[in-house]
Parts: structure tokens; C-alpha cells; sequence
């Protein structure tokens, strides 16, 4: 298998930046929350062959960030492009008007893109040009601008417009992604949520606890982060500003709070709450006015809510049948919950795309859990993954992607899977387990 | 391997940096004025920070109101163990149930934490209702007995807390429970 792992060179950046940075890095971010290291597990069978010529670069506010190593990284995750090998280019241009498209035919590119980055006024700027060899059509040409610190986001929005250009669909790769990193044995566990770029670097620690910590929940603004934390021994749940670790708790009710999800406007939460002596069903809690209102009312298990995207409804989990199945209901709690699988004995955990067409859960096929996705129009259902402990399946903000997380031996990763099943990808921490992961909305 | 090195190497930079920084002759932080490499973002810091605090104090109030509680012949057991998808009490922990309603039905001022246990197979917060179902099952059980509702309070950690870290049947058996954990009795302080 072929490891990509970004290579971080810093020989432009004075060595006091360095020391900064990594004594920076390793106050923020203990080795758990250490960045991702990303293996591709299947791509296309023709990927589409791209050059990113190296970005001029800017020397030394860029920091010696190999923009262009950022953009190919990005592509070739996705397992559909092939990336042409720096040594192998024919020439250098950082400007569309420099390429000589035979060139770049001659060695089986069918898009080449060329870039520069500038310095001015303290602000950096990202400008790139995409190239269609074929028809010598310049495909895109944009600029990014933002402080130095944002030069990796540019990158990952170079890389989402090429994505969107070439294959039509906008590309995620300038988001991020929460998850839960654990480290150490039962019963002196360490557990920390982490929020990471989608590429899995830039990791840095939202909470560190001794105690449990599970479903990270991102709003829809991507500011904040809802997630259930065990650190007072009993469950709550927590609402916390990512940019300041500012947080407030939420719930912390007798018995189960767990499973929040956020409203589509960003106003309420949907939780599980058990209630003393009750049994776990769903609530809706207007953050605001603290305002909580029953939506579901029955002796089963009824937790892992998720709002559809207009809001109207919601999903849920739900063991009313016998076994889990996956249940709609109106959002007010009115009227009887619709059953949605019925394709094998287990089926919970629903996240829907952003279009509303597609649910994806945790299925369990033959003797694996596994993560499925369900058409809601017709009702088929495709098993997406191989793994024997699968779950926790979060839709990419384009719903191109489903990052969820796997067992491997006695430690746990995080896995995609692209909703067409032919690409996947491994993010596998330097120690410990990482799961439950959340992957957070597009960012403006 | 060129990339373990290559870690190693960062490991050793990030410790002679964080002596440096520790002996006061490292660099000053200027926040936004560096690159836009890893780990550098200068407002994590504070969400870092304030992590660590709230980390570090809980850590205090975990154990605070635990205490070790009664020892004698089925009292020091404190484990109820469940079959698989089931929150039905069985075999010795019927006993053991009984044992802890009889002891707290008889001193009104114990109080327990029931943690409710899956093991790992399974939706994450699915395994939470399910530990609670456990949970509840024994609540309901010491109700049953005499036991008053406010000596008990319950919480299930699902798949969160596994007793044994296997992957086997073995660790399952093991994972699939309900703790009983006593608390410092009513009206008495918590232990500094």
C-alpha cells in the first residue's frame, strides 16, 4: 500500500519558527492527537491523470508549505486522479499562458495546473490556473487570499475547485473532521476529542478527559461542536465554541443525555434522554429558550436522531420492532414514526446527505456491522464496506464520501468510502485508537 | 523506515523545543505571525488550554463521592454479568442483587451508582440504551426489594468502558454488565 504522507519541509522557515511550531504542537496536541497518516485502500480503476506543477513559491511568509504537494495529496486521496511525478514534468510554468499543452499530452496529462503564491501587505495570496491539454481550454482561474496561517486552506480550496471542474461535484477537501482519540488500557483510559483538517493534519485537542467522550456533532456553521462527555462520571452534553474552547452544558439529566444532533438551522439540538427510571427516547432542545420538547414516546430504545435537511423531520434509531431499524418522524413529534430499513435484522445509526436522497447507517450483514447507504426514493440498499465493527458513518458535506470508523486488530482507524463504493481511504493515528468521527460542514 | 525516522526526528525536536520553552530561553509566541504549519493555530490554544483545566479538574471530583461500601461474602461481588443482547439478570446475579437490595434496603442512607455495560458489537450510542437497559434492570430489581429510589442513580456507558480491551467472546462476557458502585452516604461530606 502506498503511504501519503505530507512531507513537511521547513528549510525556508527561520528555525525559531520551527521550534515554535513544534513546541506549540506539542503543548495543543498530545502523540494521540498527532496528525493522520493516510493510506489510499482502492481507487478507480483509469484515474484521471493531472500534473500540479510546484507553485511559486513565497519565501519565507509561506512558511515552505509545498502548496502544490498539498493540492496532489488532496487529488490522489480521493482515488480518482493520478498524479504525474515531479521528476517526470517537462517543464516548470506557474502560468497558464507558459503551458505548451503537446508537452504535457506527451507524458499523459490531461490536465495540468500551474500556480503562484504571493506575499502583500502581510496576506498571502493563492493564485491558480487549471489546463486542459486536450483542448488547450483553461478550465479555471482563481484567487485565494488569506493570512499565512490560512495558506493550507487555500491549498485544500485549490484542490476543491480542480475537484468540481473536472468531475462536477464540489470538492470537501477544505473541511474538517471530528473524532475521538483513545489511548491506554481499561481501566486507565485517556480519551480526547480531536478536530483535525480533513486530510487529517492540523490536529489540535478540543477535550481531554479521563472519562468517555462520543458523538462529536459539528453545527452547521462549523463553529461549533456538540459532543457527550462522561467527565462527571454521568452523561452530558456539552455545546462548545471550537475557535476558543469556550463551552456550556446543555443536558445533564437523570439517566441518558446522548446523541445530539443539530438542527439544520443551527437552533436546537435533538438528544436522547432517558429520564430517571425512563427509557431512552428523543427530545428537541431550543438552545435558546432551553425549551425541550418530546418527540418520541415509547418503551423501546429510541436514540441516534438526525435531522433531515429541510428540517422537517428527523431520523432515529429504534428497537420498537425487536431489533434496531431506522424510523422517520415529524420534528414537531406529531403523528406515528414511518419505518424506513427493512433490509437485514440491524440497522441503526441513519445519517442522511445533504440533498436529503441518501441514508447511511451501520448494517449488519452476515457477521459484520457494516456501513450501508439506503436510496429514500426507492428503497435500495448498498453495503458499502468489508470490516467485521464498522460504524458511526458521517456524510462529506458534498455526500461524495462517507468517513466512519473500523476495528483493526486490537486498535481502531477511521476509513472513507466514496457513496459509489470505488474509492476509500485509511486515517490511522501514530498510537491508540481513533473513532466516532464527525465531518464537519462546508466552510465560506 | 524513512517516515518513522522522520517522526522520531520531529519527537526529538518537539522535546528540545518544549526544554527550550521550559527553561525560558525559547522564543516568544507571536501569535499569527508564524506559517501555516501543523499545530499552529494560535486560537486552539486557548480551547487547548481550557480543555487541559477543565480535563484536570474533574479528575478530583470523579472519585469524591465513591466510597468503598460494604465487603462481606456477596457484597464485595459488584458485578452483574448479562448475555448477549439481553438485560435479563441471571445465575449469580440474581444473588448478588438481592445481596446489595437487602444490605441498602437496611441502611437508608447508602446510595449506589448502577453503570450500565455493553460490549463492543454495534452502534455506539444504540449500546448506550442498551447499557441503560441494563442499568434500569438491576435499578428495578432493588426497587423490587425495598430498596428507596433515591439511594440509586443510574448510568450506562455503552461500549465506552470495556472491562476487558479483548476482542473475543471472552472480553464480551466479560464487558456485558452492570457495576455497582457505592457512593459516600447521604447527608455525610465527600471525602477531600
Amino acid at each position: 500500500m502506498q503511504a501519503l504522507k505530507f512531507s513537511r519541509k521547513s528549510g525556508r522557515a527561520p528555525v525559531w519558527q520551527a521550534l515554535l511550531t513544534l513546541t506549540l504542537a506539542a503543548w495543543l496536541v498530545r502523540p494521540a492527537g498527532a496528525s493522520l497518516q493516510i493510506e489510499i485502500t482502492s481507487g478507480v480503476n483509469d484515474p484521471i491523470p493531472v500534473a500540479i506543477v510546484p507553485f511559486t513559491p513565497a519565501s519565507p511568509a509561506d512558511g515552505g508549505l509545498d502548496v502544490a504537494g498539498v493540492v496532489q495529496h488532496d487529488l490522489e486521496g480521493s482515488g480518482r486522479f493520478r498524479a504525474l511525478p515531479r521528476e517526470r514534468m517537462p517543464a516548470r510554468p506557474t502560468r497558464a499562458g507558459d503551458i505548451v499543452s503537446a508537452d504535457w499530452k506527451g507524458v499523459g496529462s490531461d490536465y495540468v495546473v500551474v500556480g503562484r503564491v504571493t506575499s502583500e501587505n502581510g496576506a498571502l495570496a493563492v493564485d491558480f490556473e487549471l489546463v486542459n491539454t486536450l483542448t488547450g481550454a483553461r478550465l479555471a482561474a482563481q484567487r485565494f487570499t488569506g493570512a499565512a496561517s490560512a495558506l493550507r486552506n487555500a491549498a485544500h480550496k485549490v484542490s476543491d475547485v480542480i475537484y468540481q471542474k473536472i468531475l462536477g461535484v464540489r470538492g470537501a477537501f477544505a473541511t474538517r473532521i471530528a473524532y475521538v482519540a483513545v489511548d491506554g488500557t481499561p481501566p486507565s483510559q485517556r480519551y480526547q476529542l480531536i478536530v483535525a483538517d480533513a486530510d487529517g493534519e492540523n490536529a489540535h485537542l478540543i477535550l481531554d478527559s479521563r472519562f468517555p467522550i462520543m458523538s462529536p456533532a459539528w453545527s452547521p456553521d462549523g463553529q461549533w461542536l456538540a459532543y457527550v462527555s462522561f467527565e462527571s462520571k454521568l452523561a452530558g452534553v456539552y455545546v462548545q465554541l471550537v475557535r476558543t474552547g469556550e463551552r456550556r452544558l446543555v443536558s445533564a439529566r437523570a439517566g441518558i443525555n446522548g446523541a445530539p444532533a443539530w438542527s439544520p438551522d443551527g437552533k436546537k439540538l435533538a438528544l436522547t434522554l432517558g429520564g430517571s427510571g425512563g427509557n431512552p427516547d428523543i427530545y428537541v432542545l431550543d438552545l435558546l429558550t432551553q425549551n425541550l420538547t418530546r418527540i418520541t414516546d415509547d418503551p423501546a430504545i429510541d436514540t441516534e436522531p438526525e435531522w433531515a435537511p429541510d428540517g422537517r423531520s428527523l431520523y432515529f434509531t429504534s428497537d420498537r420492532a425487536g431489533s434496531p431499524q431506522i424510523y422517520q418522524i415529524s420534528a414537531s413529534g406529531s403523528g406515528r414514526p414511518r419505518r424506513i430499513t427493512f433490509e437485514n435484522n440491524y440497522n441503526a445509526r441513519p445519517r442522511v446527505s445533504a440533498d436529503g436522497r441518501e441514508l447511511a447507517m451501520v448494517t449488519l450483514e452476515g457477521n459484520g456491522y457494516r456501513i450501508a447507504v439506503q436510496d429514500l426514493a426507492s428503497g435500495a440498499v448498498r453495503v458499502l464496506s468489508h470490516g467485521r465493527l464498522d460504524e458511526s458513518p458521517s456524510f462529506a458535506p458534498n455526500g461524495a464520501t462517507l468517513l466512519y470508523s473500523q476495528r483493526e486488530g486490537a486498535g481502531g482507524s477511521l476509513a472513507t468510502v466514496s457513496v459509489d463504493g470505488l474509492t476509500g481511504l485509511r486515517l490511522k493515528a501514530q498510537q491508540g485508537t481513533i473513532r466516532d468521527p464527525a465531518w464537519g460542514p462546508f466552510g465560506t | 523506515m524513512a517516515e518513522q525516522r522522520g517522526m522520531n526526528r520531529i519527537l526529538a525536536l518537539a522535546l528540545l523545543a518544549l526544554t527550550l520553552a521550559l527553561a525560558g530561553c525559547g522564543p516568544k509566541v507571536k501569535p499569527g505571525a508564524g506559517p501555516a504549519t501543523p499545530g499552529e493555530n494560535p486560537a486552539a490554544e486557548s480551547a487547548g488550554a481550557g480543555a487541559n483545566a477543565a480535563g484536570a479538574a474533574e479528575g478530583a471530583n470523579a472519585s469524591q463521592d465513591e466510597t468503598a461500601g460494604p465487603q462481606g461474602g456477596l457484597l464485595a461481588s459488584r458485578v452483574i454479568y448479562f448475555d448477549f443482547d439481553s438485560a435479563v439478570i441471571k445465575g449469580e446475579g440474581v444473588d448478588v442483587a438481592a445481596a446489595h437490595a437487602k444490605y441498602l434496603a437496611s441502611h437508608a442512607t447508602a446510595r449506589v451508582r448502577l453503570e450500565g455495560n455493553t460490549d463492543e458489537r454495534g452502534s455506539r450510542e444504540y449500546n448506550i440504551g442498551l447499557g441503560d437497559r441494563r442499568a434500569q434492570a438491576v435499578r428495578r430489581a432493588l426497587l423490587l426489594q425495598g430498596v428507596n429510589e433515591g439511594q440509586i442513580t443510574t448510568v450506562s456507558y455503552g461500549e465506552e468502558r470495556p472491562a476487558d480491551p479483548g476482542h473475543d467472546e471472552s472480553a464480551w462476557a466479560k464487558n456485558r454488565r452492570v457495576e455497582i458502585v457505592y457512593l459516600t452516604p447521604a447527608g455525610q461530606p465527600a471525602r477531600p
